[in-house]
């Protein structure tokens, strides 16, 4: 039993991980879609923009639900104190992917007259994003906890540090869009948005110091993780792969005949960044306090739960792959079915 | 904590869950009825099938999309208005919600993608896959939820330590007691609901003549289907209040209205129950004596529990479940007799002549909802006032978030529901407007570009050579 106790939780931590890094990635690049509509104002660039990713959307916005509901399978604990932390991040975040995921659909049916919906689209999506960034942010920076219940106020997420991150977590998902765009599309769309990539990926990149400096500098347990002997050591390789991983998506958008490079290092980009933020509060799942053991389910719940988990996640994987093959290539316009 | 923040909270919760129930009941159904026309199509090479499962299938996005964003809400819900809840039954009620995203979301969501694409882009074996796809995939997820819902109505397989449910057997926990009756009488309702929308739509374009072929199939399908299943789902709900009696008998008073549990009862049709006076006012009942009693416990002078038999603290409120139960059984029993006259009527060769069924009937698409909306209502507020019978009572299981924080956010519900929604209902009631070949005969002044549409293939030409 002890040793089952322990290593159940981990094990959790590591599928969540990776549900919350796949919802990230991949709606990350749907949001990022839509972030981008502003600075494509012509109707017949949105539809070709909104075309790459509409058979995808609703599938990869799963992963956010497996996210938030293995939260709630593995550790209740956690998830019965940091979801009242964030109580309205979260609700508001939840409002504007309604607008943003209804435009999938509404946009086309109502046409001509879609204006309205575009705008919930690409609204629906900063907000989320910026949301979403919060919700980070604001559990990076700890939670007030008494007795195991969330004790802290209802505006306790409103600070500078949660705020920056929202907007980081907003630019960021601009630039998977927009490389994702480069990949994706052809033609005109395509070469705007390696534009668009190029700038964005600067603003991303001084986004990304800012954090590796501000959270040391503010958390005393985060310097302690990072700056000492001999963490400094085990630790290099991840500031030296992020530089690495910017280098290749800069290579990638320079080269105009390489279309996915720049994708698949910007998605690199994003994954150290995580992982950095990672190291960072290990073993914590609500910083400062509870420890994933404390915040665990009963260890019979995480079996059954896991028994099923290791069945259907490479099912799932499986036929998330076969989607994105069958609409492997790059978006012809009209492409749609409405 | 603080009483109001609690009614709050539950207002919201009804709120969210009541929009959301509403495209589950319909799409559920009409997965099914797109994935039976494209299997119908394969088998016969009839094109006007395929005509009509593609028209249908930009109903089902848009009430799929509505779907999903109201469900991605409720299933933060949890934490966010009910995070003492998912403490005391998270290690129970977790799994089977895990399940249902792994089992069922994913399934749907991807295949969903091919259904809605695929239809000129993948081999047509594997389109119809896709459709039978997301329809099992709805199914699934039907399953796991109510198997959730019906463990906090009858929790079993179970055990309590430290006022925390832990689970012992999970095949107790997932086939609860009320499980089976729950799962089938809702499982009927979506499809009843479905096949009444699709009926009620047929109806409504014969009646102007139009699509004649496509409408009479509609009809016929339609039809076909209210005349099984509303008998049979009037037998499910009985059966399902049966189960009911016997495990949370404090309902079933409150559904009957029933306050003296010393007598046989008789079958009250209409009365206003007064819950300070323990008594119904203008109380109207059946002319046969003991029919109550006679429904619940198959006696004209057996007994069942009335709701004096509860301290009034462990009742739940008896006019919403009374109220609410009668309009449920009232839509049942219409839609019987709508079966019945269609199936008459159809037997003798008239149904497409009829002209005052036909007129009718296309009015009736509502009934489903209506009823799917009621039954929830007696079964969640019958329960009350717990939210895990016996285990967890609802005024415990809040989250510690305030009244303000509360107001705001079911204020901006409302808002953003009330809007997104009811475009969303008139989008769909425009599509059905078009009709299955709107597109072709009507075109709109600005058509979206399909490359297969020789209409817009010149028009996509054009675009292609700006976009160079
Ligand atoms: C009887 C069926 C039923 C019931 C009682 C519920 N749902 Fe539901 N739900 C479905 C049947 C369904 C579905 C058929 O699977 C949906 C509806 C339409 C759709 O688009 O998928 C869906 C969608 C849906 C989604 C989006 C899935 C996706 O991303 O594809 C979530 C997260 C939930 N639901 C969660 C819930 C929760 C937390 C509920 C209860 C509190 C709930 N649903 C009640
Ligand atoms: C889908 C159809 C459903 C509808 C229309 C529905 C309706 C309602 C209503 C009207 C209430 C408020 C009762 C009251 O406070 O008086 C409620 C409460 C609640 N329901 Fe349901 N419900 C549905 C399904 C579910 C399911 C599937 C679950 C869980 C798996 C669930 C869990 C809850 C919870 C946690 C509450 C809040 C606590 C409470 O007030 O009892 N419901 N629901
Ligand atoms: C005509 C006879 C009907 C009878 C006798 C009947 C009986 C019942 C009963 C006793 C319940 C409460 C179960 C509980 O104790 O929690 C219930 C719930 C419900 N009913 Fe009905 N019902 C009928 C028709 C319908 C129709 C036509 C629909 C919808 C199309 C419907 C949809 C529902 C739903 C969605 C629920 C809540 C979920 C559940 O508990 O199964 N019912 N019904």
């Amino acid at each position: 039993m002890e040793d089952t106790s322990y290593w159940l939780p981990l094990i959790w931590v590591g599928i969540l991980g990776i549900a919350v890094t796949l919802y990230v990635v991949l709606d990350g690049f749907d949001l990022g879609i839509a972030i981008l509509f502003p600075l494509n104002p012509q109707e017949h660039r949105r539809d070709v923009m909104m075309n790459s990713v509409a058979p995808f959307w609703d599938g990869n916005e799963t992963w956010l639900v497996l996210g938030g509901g293995g939260l709630f399978v593995a550790f209740p604990q956690a998830y019965g104190v940091i979801m009242p932390a964030v109580y309205l991040p979260v609700i508001i975040m939840l409002l504007a992917l309604v607008f943003r995921g209804v435009a999938f659909e509404f946009r086309w049916v109502s046409k001509p007259k879609h204006q309205f919906w575009d705008l919930a689209f690409t609204y629906g999506s900063i907000v989320a994003a910026f949301m979403q960034g919060v919700i980070l942010g604001s559990i990076l920076q700890g939670i007030t906890v008494e007795n195991g219940k969330f004790a802290g106020g209802t505006f306790d997420w409103f600070t500078p540090f949660a705020l920056f991150i929202g907007v980081a977590t907003v630019a960021g998902y601009a630039l998977l869009g927009a490389t994702w765009l480069t990949m994706k599309t052809h033609g005109e769309v395509s070469e705007v948005s390696r534009q668009h990539a190029k700038k964005l990926l600067l603003i991303v990149l001084a986004a990304m110091l800012i954090v590796s400096l501000w959270t040391p500098l503010a958390f005393e347990r985060i310097y302690e993780r990072w700056f000492t002997w001999p963490n400094m050591i085990y630790l290099a390789p991840i500031p030296l792969l992020t530089a690495g991983a910017a280098w290749l998506v800069w290579k990638g958008l320079h080269r105009n005949e390489d279309h996915t490079t720049a994708f698949y290092a910007s998605v690199a980009l994003f994954l150290l960044g995580f992982a950095g933020l990672a190291i960072s509060n290990v073993p914590y799942l609500v910083p400062p306090t509870l420890t994933i053991w404390q915040t665990a389910a009963h260890p019979s719940s995480q079996m059954f739960m896991l028994v099923g988990t290791a069945v259907m996640l490479p099912v799932i994987l499986g036929y998330t792959v076969f989607v994105y093959y069958t609409f492997r290539g790059k978006v012809k316009h009209g492409e749609g079915y409405h | 904590m603080d009483p109001d923040a609690v009614l709050l909270a539950r207002i919201q919760f009804a709120f969210t869950i009541a929009f959301h129930i509403i495209f589950p009941s319909f799409t559920i159904g009409l997965a099914a009825f797109i994935a039976t026309l494209l299997v119908r199509w394969r088998l016969t090479g009839r094109e006007y099938l395929r005509t009509l499962a593609r028209f249908w299938t930009k109903i089902f996005a848009v009430s799929f999309a509505m779907g999903v964003v109201s469900g991605i809400v409720l299933s933060y819900q949890f934490g966010t208005n009910w995070s003492q809840f998912s403490v005391v039954v998270g290690n129970v009620l977790g799994p089977l919600l895990g399940y249902e995203v792994l089992t069922a979301f994913f399934l749907e969501a991807s295949f969903l993608g091919i259904m809605l694409f695929g239809w000129d882009r993948v081999s047509p074996n594997l389109h119809v896959t896709s459709a039978v796809l997301v329809a099992v995939g709805t199914s699934i997820s039907a399953f796991w939820i109510l198997a959730a819902n019906s463990w906090m109505h009858t929790p079993a397989g179970h055990e309590i330590r430290d006022g925390i449910a832990y689970p012992v057997d999970w095949l107790k926990i997932i086939f609860n007691p009320s499980f089976p009756y729950r799962f089938s009488h809702m499982f009927t309702a979506a499809y009843l609901t479905t096949s009444l929308v699709v009926l009620a739509v047929g109806c409504r374009y014969l009646v102007k003549a139009r699509f004649v072929e496509e409408s009479k199939t509609m009809i016929r399908m339609g039809l076909g289907m209210v005349a099984v299943l509303a008998p049979l789902q009037a037998f499910i709900g009985d059966m399902h209040g049966l189960n009911t009696a016997q495990y949370q008998p404090v309902k079933v008073a409150a559904m009957e209205a029933h306050w003296d549990g010393s007598k046989p009862a008789n079958l009250v049709l209409f009365a206003w129950p007064n819950e300070t006076e323990e008594r119904n006012d203008f109380e109207i009942s059946a002319p046969i004596p003991g029919l109550a009693s006679f429904i619940i416990t198959h006696s004209a002078d057996g007994l069942f529990k009335g709701l004096k038999d509860f301290r009034p603290e462990d009742r739940p409120p008896v006019k919403p479940v009374f109220f609410a139960f009668r309009t449920m059984v009232a839509i049942g029993l219409l839609m019987i007799g709508i079966g019945l006259v269609g199936a008459f009527l159809w037997w003798r060769k008239s149904l497409f002549d009829t002209r005052w069924y036909l007129s009718t009937v296309q009015y009736a698409w509502p009934l489903g909802f209506i009823a799917i909306l009621s039954g929830w209502w007696v079964t969640e507020t019958g329960r009350q006032p717990w939210v895990a019978t016996g285990i967890l009572r609802t005024a415990d299981a809040v989250s510690p978030v305030t009244f303000g924080a509360v107001l705001t956010t079911l204020i901006l519900f409302v808002l953003v529901y009330t809007a997104v929604f009811s475009m969303g209902i008139y989008y769909i009631n425009r599509l059905i407007e078009k009709g299955p070949q709107g597109a072709l005969i009507a075109p709109e002044p600005d058509d979206k570009a399909l490359p297969n549409r020789p209409l817009s293939a010149a028009k996509e030409a054009n675009q292609q050579a700006t976009e160079g």
